[in-house]
């Protein structure tokens, strides 16, 4: 397999964009990410897009040659990779091989969900799809109230208070803070978390990622092209795998553990030959503060059922023993579902080159990004590694 | 009317949804005195729930009785006035959730509060002519009250099932006789499209409930050469509480008769239901050798009657399944707003 | 846009393992799931039988809706359970005939047969299998 580095990146700030369409952002983002990168459009052989519900909530299939043609780059290889809300890290999948196989000299890899077009009952049945149509959404069960049964299990089975679970929001808003890409840049108190409205029992309103528009972009390269570029810094891309668990929790051994993590985090550090140990920070995939908890279990920072004590203890915080959502996670930078894989990337490209500013990880060298679909049902982990 | 070939009851079953209104809390609504409610409570049916879905309760009770095994039922035909489909019948959807079929009979039937018996009279004669071996009747309704209507106060849900087959040792029940009486008399309707159904008062009551009754019993009563005094239990139609106890009283029979087959005052009149249920709660309690007499009415008009003798085999069969008393203990009291939105009352368009 | 699945044949073809809880059990491995088919999601073992489930179970874990589906909307709030059947499958279901207050985990129920929504006020009604607490207990 070829080297793989990832020269440039972009997005757009995430928000409830009304006057971008999901073809702006896509666009937006790309340009930003040819610009870091210093190549021309001209340079990219193939786009990757990371995306779940273009087509039940615009209405829009065919991703790959409506960015083609927006970026006035026809004719090359392009196609939309979907994954649930892992669509951006499997798109990222995707990229990575096509250089690593060789085929390839520099891709553009470009993740977009258009989300708040939708009324809210609409979204929520977008959502469910990444569970199983017919025997989960059938029931009328919603993806927060999946993660819902989750949470209650786990308060129960490790005897756990959900105040010490809800802190995760907590710790990713005080961050969110110094991310200008963020949806939120306010801290947020735990009351306010605790107060705040249930959408389904026991997970309120504020531990849920929020519903915005985005779109984040990275550009990859293999060795021969990089060497064309003058960049100071270098970054490769070390290791990518996906893995896949029952599509629905009704199937698993034990509810609280999503296995796909543990396989798929293993395979990359394999790739990259390196262990967990050299890991400095770690985006994990929040889409509501028991997972994030449950994330930092699985990736094997915490035992079972010990999690919350990382947050709880300041371990997670960008000089504890391992950093964690350094730049807002899902909670407060954002979730724009298919997209969400590559803005977590493209934050540990900014840690690994030192561009993070107050939210900074001293020394920063090894960083890998968890992107989760459905419940577990797909698991990516991409991981850079700093060359230079 | 008698068979060739004498006909049993292999198994029965009943359904009462879980939720009930006070007469006092439609009262209250309405304005009227509390004093002048015809019955203590209904039943609700929750909002997941219809007259299909009832039935389907109802013949799961009636196969656990029967010990017989689905696939071996011929025929389902299920009377009701309030079925979820105009067109579709709920037989098909019925016998499928029952694992029944698809080698079998089946319609839905309709006419008003008698379409359960006249299935069940049906039934008969395909089981005493030898055309299937074991059928199933079913009544069940989802009563539509209009809001202040006289109705309201007593249009309840309920569903009752009886699975047929040749009289034998292994029957819990068979019957002995039936009769029908019918005549066009338009004391109750709904025209196609009409939410809700018309009623002409006071003449609901001597021409059509208590003349289509007394006909019926008393035709039944004369062809098989039995009294009052040979029955051990009787049960009415139950639009409320008064009229049967007075069509007991025209007849001859006594109110230790009536007691056991009248619901209504607690859960109200469940339409195509309402004599089944009665029945079934009979049948819940019977002594070997007892003899029913079961007579509904239907408005528009007409009554089926039907002499029914227990036998020993109910002793037994009638324990592996939930009794009427279970379900009707079973309860949760809901107020004039939940009830409203459990019955689509309240315009969301 | 809206986002509705309406179809009619597909709620046709689900109609014997939503109404029945048909599932199917692995001769290879010895486990059980739902719905029925017969590759064995837990060893891949092509023959898998159908049975029909047990109908009682107990209550792994719950939760309430509040923020419903499309064509769930006027259900809400109504609670979502993980039921493990007595024979250990476990299957998504609502819960029905209970208050949320009441609910509890481990606390055990009963199949039984409900309406979950209609293809709109003119469209076909789906059934299928809800838990409620025993009736008897």
């Amino acid at each position: 397999m070829e080297k793989v580095y990832v020269v440039g990146g972009g997005a757009t700030k995430i928000d409830e964009h009304w006057d971008l369409s999901l073809r702006d952002l896509m666009v937006q983002a790309s340009e930003r990410a040819i610009n870091d990168a210093g190549i021309e459009k001209r340079d990219i052989e193939a786009i990757y897009v990371g995306n779940m519900s273009s087509g039940p909530l615009q209405g829009q299939e065919h991703l790959g040659s409506l960015i083609s043609t927006w970026l006035g780059i026809p004719g090359v290889s392009a196609y939309k990779v979907e994954a649930a809300c892992a669509s951006g890290g499997v798109a990222l999948h995707s990229a990575f091989t096509s250089v690593a196989s060789g085929l390839y000299d520099c891709v553009l890899v470009v993740g977009v969900e258009k989300m708040s077009d939708a009324i809210t009952s609409d979204l929520t049945s977008a959502l469910i799809m990444a569970d199983d149509q017919e025997y989960v959404a059938f029931t009328g069960a919603s993806f927060v109230g999946l993660n819902a049964l989750v949470y209650r299990a786990y308060m129960e089975r490790y005897h756990v208070k959900q105040e010490d679970i809800a802190l995760f929001a907590v710790h990713d808003h005080k961050y969110g803070v110094n991310n200008p890409y963020a949806q939120f840049r306010k801290e947020i108190k735990l009351e306010t978390i605790l107060s705040s409205p249930l959408v389904a029992d026991p997970i309120r309103l504020f531990e849920c990622a929020p519903v915005g528009d985005g779109a984040a972009a990275l550009i990859l390269c293999n060795e021969k092209k990089v060497r064309t570029l003058k960049h100071g810094s270098l970054i490769e891309l070390a290791g990518s795998a996906v893995a896949t668990d029952a599509l629905s929790i009704n199937y698993r051994e034990d509810i609280l553990t999503l296995k796909a993590t543990r396989v798929a985090f293993e395979r990359a550090l394999k790739m990259a030959g390196i262990e967990r140990k050299d890991v400095d920070l770690i985006e994990v995939h929040d889409a509501f503060t028991i997972l994030g908890v449950i994330h930092l279990e699985d990736l094997g920072y915490a035992r079972k059922g010990e999690g919350w004590r990382l947050v709880k203890e300041g371990e997670i915080e960008i000089d504890g023993k391992i950093p964690t959502n350094t730049m807002g996670g899902l909670k407060a930078r954002g979730h724009p579902v298919g997209a969400t894989g590559i803005y977590q990337v493209l934050e540990v490209l900014m840690q690994l080159r030192g561009e993070a500013g107050k939210n900074q990880v001293n020394e920063a060298e090894i960083g890998l990004a968890q992107n989760v679909g459905g419940l577990g049902g797909t698991v990516t982990v991409n991981l850079l590694r700093k060359v230079r | 009317m008698k068979t060739n070939n004498e006909v049993g009851i292999a198994g029965y079953g009943a359904y009462v949804p879980l939720y009930r209104i006070r007469d006092e809390e439609i009262a209250r609504v309405w304005g009227r005195e509390r004093s002048r409610v015809p019955i203590i409570e209904k039943s609700v049916p929750g909002m997941d729930e219809d007259s299909l879905t009832m039935a389907v309760e109802a013949g799961l009770n009636a196969l656990r009785r029967a010990e017989i095994e689905a696939n071996r039922i011929g025929v389902v035909f299920v009377g009701s006035e309030s079925p979820p489909y105009a067109v579709k019948p709920s037989a098909t959807v019925i016998a499928e959730a029952l694992g029944i079929g698809p080698k079998i009979v089946a319609v839905d039937m309709e006419f008003a509060c008698r379409a359960g018996t006249t299935a069940m009279q049906s039934v008969i004669g395909m089981v005493s002519s030898g055309m299937i071996e074991a059928g199933m009747a079913i009544g069940t309704d989802t009563a539509q009250g209009r809001p202040s209507d006289e109705l309201e106060y007593t249009a309840a849900a309920g569903a009752a099932a009886f699975i047929l087959i040749r009289k034998s040792k292994k029957t819990l029940a068979f019957f002995e006789g039936s009769y029908s009486y019918v005549t066009d008399t338009p004391d109750f309707w709904r025209r196609e499209g009409e939410r809700f159904p018309h009623h002409a008062f006071r003449f609901t009551g001597k021409p059509a409930y208590f003349r289509h009754i007394y006909e019926a019993s008393k035709g039944l009563m004369e062809e098989l050469g039995l009294k009052p005094s040979d029955f051990d239990h009787v049960v009415f139609h139950q639009p409320n509480v008064k009229f049967p106890l007075e069509m007991a009283k025209m007849l001859g029979f006594d109110k230790e008769q009536i007691e056991l087959g009248l619901l209504s005052g607690e859960i109200g009149n469940t339409y195509a239901a309402a004599s089944l249920i009665g029945f079934a709660n009979v049948l819940d309690h019977a002594k070997p050798g007892e003899r029913i007499l079961v007579a509904s009415f239907g408005s528009g008009a007409g009554s089926d009657a039907f002499s029914v003798v227990v036998q020993d085999a109910i002793e037994e069969r009638r324990e592996l399944a939930p009794k009427v008393r279970d379900y009707v203990m079973r309860k949760i009291n809901v107020d004039y707003s939940i009830y409203s939105r459990f019955r689509e009352n309240i315009k969301m368009r | 846009m809206s986002v509705k699945v309406r179809s009619v044949p597909r709620v046709w073809r689900e109609i014997k393992i939503k109404y029945r809880l048909i599932g199917g059990k692995c001769p290879n491995c010895g486990k059980s799931f739902y719905p029925y088919r017969d590759n064995c999601p837990y060893c891949g073992f092509k023959g898998a039988k159908e049975v029909e489930l047990p109908r009682e179970g107990k209550v792994i874990t719950y939760t309430v809706i509040r923020a419903p589906p499309a064509d769930f909307t006027q259900y809400a709030p109504y609670p979502i359970a993980l039921v493990e059947l007595k024979d250990g499958t476990r299957v998504i279901a609502q819960l029905t005939d209970v208050n949320i207050e009441d609910i509890r985990t481990g606390m055990s129920v009963e199949a039984v047969f409900r309406k979950y929504r209609e293809q709109g006020e003119d469209g076909i009604i789906e059934y299928g299998i809800k838990f409620r607490p025993l009736l008897k207990s």
